[in-house]
């Protein structure tokens, strides 16, 4: 059986109280996000770099303010870096190099028969 | 009262004016960019100097202009260096040197460009047209201005008890000068009478506005002490001004002439 949580502005800051610093990782309370940005010229964001904040709000703020000085770009996305999920380095031959002997995927292995419209 | 016609205004009034303006610019420009390598992390660091460095722009477009309306040959650097203390204009609000308290920080740029966000959009549609380019420019910098401050005074308001206490210290602390960014005096009743200036009290009802809503979101309380009587626009400062000065004007006074 539950209580009803106390709201209050007061018992909310007492929530958000950091933690002990017992708790070395409670130092780093802003979060590392991950920087893209769509150039005015391009179609995709590109990765450019990485910037501490808050929360996201903040870390588009933060990132137009460290990444956008010079027109880099017109569109910013920031995505936490813990919620990328990226391939292992050690993983890679077996990932990868498969690939590398399957030509009959490309395109261009195939040779058009004459007369068929392309 | 009757409108003034534009062409009436007399150029001392305009400049006045402009003065004015470009004071605050450039006084507050010069204060948050003493914030370089202080701040609480490095992104607030580059957020801040950018925001200094937007200021400092707009500094230069109305120290500009006030030059060319005074006639005298004085270019934006020989109003900045060369102008004694009582000569400046700037509000005492953006005179309160650096002490390394961000919630007062915060508290004093929210009230800044809460300011500075209708008074640009006022003159926009200024009947002087070179003031309308400055404006439509710096809008686009104020509202920035606007939300980084308030997107601060929200979550250190809402908070843990320290940073709601520091914050709450910070409203108080910059309350009492605010009553000077809306003075009305006979300077500002010529240019609006004008079409030319933007109205005090205007600016006052969207600035009450924006200032309770974003406390109530921040669940901060509003500041209820008396303001002080603003002097800065009649070239009476803080005893701040006179050392700011003094920091600012040496390397250019010490060699006059020199090209870098």
């Amino acid at each position: 059986m539950s209580e009803q949580p106390d709201v209050t502005p007061a018992a909310k800051r007492k929530a958000n109280a950091t933690p002990e610093p017992a708790d070395t990782s409670a130092k780093d309370v802003w979060t590392l996000f991950e920087v893209f940005i769509r150039s005015r010229r391009g179609l995709s964001h590109n990765h450019v770099g990485s910037v501490h904040a808050p929360d996201a709000t903040m870390a588009l703020q933060n990132a137009r303010d460290l990444y956008t000085r010079r027109q880099e770009g017109v569109s910013i996305w920031v995505i936490p870096s813990a919620e990328i999920t990226a391939s292992s380095p050690d993983e890679k031959d077996s990932y990868f190099d498969p690939a590398a002997d399957k030509i009959y995927r490309h395109p261009t292995f195939y040779d058009v028969p004459e007369g068929v419209q392309m | 009262m009757s409108p003034i016609s534009t062409s009436d205004i007399i150029a001392t009034d305009r400049f006045d004016y402009v003065i004015r303006l470009a004071d605050d610019c450039l006084i507050y420009s010069h204060r948050l960019a003493e914030w370089s390598t202080w701040s609480p992390q490095l992104e607030e660091d580059l957020a801040l100097t950018n925001i200094a460095l937007d200021l400092l722009g707009q500094a230069r477009l109305l120290l500009t202009y006030a030059g060319d309306i005074e006639g005298e040959g004085n270019s934006e650097d020989d109003l900045a260096y060369l102008r004694e203390e009582q000569d400046f204009r700037c509000c005492l609000l953006v005179e309160h040197p650096m002490e390394h308290e961000f919630g007062d920080e915060m508290a004093r740029l929210f009230y800044f460009s809460a300011y500075t966000v209708p008074l640009w959009e006022a003159l926009s549609e200024s009947r002087d047209s070179r003031l309308v380019e400055i404006a439509d420019k710096s809008l686009k910098e104020a509202r920035y201005h606007l939300e980084h401050a308030v997107d601060w005074v929200i979550r250190l308001g809402d908070g843990t008890e320290e940073s709601h206490q520091r914050m709450q210290a910070g409203l108080e602390n910059m309350w009492p000068d605010v009553g000077e960014l809306f003075l009305s005096d006979q300077l500002t009743e010529r240019m609006v009478r004008a079409g030319v200036g933007a109205d005090p009290a205007r600016l006052r009802e969207v600035w009450d506005g924006t200032v309770s809503d974003v406390v109530t979101r921040a669940t901060l309380q509003l500041p209820t002490a008396p303001h002080r009587e603003g002097t800065g626009r009649r070239g009476v400062h803080s005893e701040h001004l006179g050392y700011l000065l003094a920091e600012m004007q040496y390397i250019h006074r010490l060699h006059p002439g020199a090209r870098w």
